[in-house]
């Protein structure tokens, strides 16, 4: 193995910079390294000024999402030794199709937003007072939403999605797979205020079912799958609406 | 009630930032992204042969005259190449489309979900089945 590998960083400062333009670093090569590593090892001691997001280091935050290679990847998941062997740096970029702040970090108060609009909490037509208890729930009912609740908001889906990309207004990914995460869950009764915001044009049928989300989701979430099945339930409830009286709904 | 439409929202102090555009020839860049284009177009495909069925109905029934002059038709080259460029296109939507159905469909069994190869089995079964019934009623004298 080489004692180092070259990176090829996207560098961009509002204040100098009309466009992003890459750096080259060489770092050292180690086996245990994964891409953050390499990126806090150019900050701690060749440039100070690299500026990127991360924060748990072990795929549960969520923040250090970036395109390594052209791909959408947790740059704490992702090991310098997968690239040793190619000649051509490792190119690292902030996420794709999100606005960019400063080098690797984009704004993600587009996908904040959206995320709140599905209102991924659960939802209870009326709450029982804390003196009766928890909520119980089985193993099976658990095992019904538990893929979509793996979610950890690191937006790689959306970087994924050439939907989101074309038509920023797309509600995106994530924000269905956690409203099906709540819709699936047996405690919840939000399914009714959450579909008048799924079920419009830039929800659910917005996606054309690229399913490149679901390849590229680190947590195993499928979101492809969800939208596709909230398209069902979706479709099943308009016809409802149409041939149903209003009390049978 | 509160405003349900979506749209796209941004920080509203931000200093400048840098926004790319999406390529028009993004499907070209990574396989996946081809296949899907692909199947997408494969609906045109799909919708030829329709039309082409309802030419054969309509032949059909306006006699025999008609019908030679349509099996006539369908031997000129051009539709030939046609046509066989239609059924590579209808197969491959079909393929992609089964190995797709999976992910739309949770089927549950015994509160366990039914494993996706079950589900992709049961759509090529399902197709192999009703071909077969076709060439049997083809081929029959």
């Amino acid at each position: 193995m080489p004692e180092t590998i070259s990176l090829e960083v996207l560098r961009y400062s509002p204040e100098t910079d009309a466009e992003p333009s890459f750096q080259r670093y060489d770092v050292p090569l180690r086996k245990d390294w994964v891409v953050l590593d390499a990126l806090n090892y150019i900050k701690d001691k060749v440039d100070g000024s690299l500026t990127f997001r991360w924060s748990c280091r072990m795929g549960i935050c969520g923040s250090c999402g970036m395109m390594v290679n052209g791909e959408p990847k947790l740059t704490c998941a992702t090991f310098l030794s997968n690239y040793a062997r190619d000649a051509a740096p490792v190119r690292v970029q902030p996420l794709r199709y999100f606005p960019v702040i400063r080098d690797l970090v984009v704004e993600v108060t587009d996908f904040m937003t959206k995320l709140q609009s599905v209102k991924p909490w659960l939802i209870r037509g009326e709450e029982k007072p804390t003196s009766e208890g928890e909520y119980l729930q089985t193993p099976d009912q658990l095992d019904r939403y538990k893929q979509f609740s793996m979610c950890i908001n690191c937006m790689l889906c959306y970087a994924a999605c050439p939907v989101y990309g074309l038509d920023p207004v797309f509600i995106g990914p994530a924000a269905i797979a956690l409203a099906q995460r709540y819709n699936m869950d047996s405690r919840d009764e939000g399914a009714h205020e959450r579909m008048d915001v799924l079920a419009q044009h830039e929800g659910i049928w917005g996606c054309t079912f690229v399913g490149e989300c679901t390849q590229v989701c680190p947590k195993h979430v499928d979101p492809a799958g969800a939208i596709q099945q909230y398209k069902l339930t979706a479709t099943i409830e308009r016809f409802k609406s149409f041939l149903l009286p209003r009390g049978a709904k | 009630m509160s405003d349900t439409r979506l749209s796209t929202r941004y920080t509203e102090y931000h200093p400048r930032w840098y926004r790319s555009r999406v390529s028009t020839w993004w499907w070209l860049t990574r396989w996946p992204y081809l296949k899907f284009i692909l199947r997408e177009i494969s609906s045109v495909f799909v919708a030829w042969f329709v039309v082409v069925l309802l030419l054969q109905i309509r032949a059909l029934s306006r006699g025999p005259d008609a019908y030679a002059r349509f099996q006539h038709w369908l031997q000129n080259p051009l539709v030939l190449w046609l046509n066989l460029i239609t059924l590579f296109f209808v197969v491959f939507h079909a393929i992609t489309w089964f190995n797709l159905a999976p992910s739309a469909m949770a089927v549950r069994f015994r509160g366990k979900r039914v494993p996706d190869l079950f589900i992709v089995g049961a759509n090529f079964a399902a197709w192999v089945a009703v071909s077969l019934v076709v060439a049997w009623f083809l081929v029959r004298r």
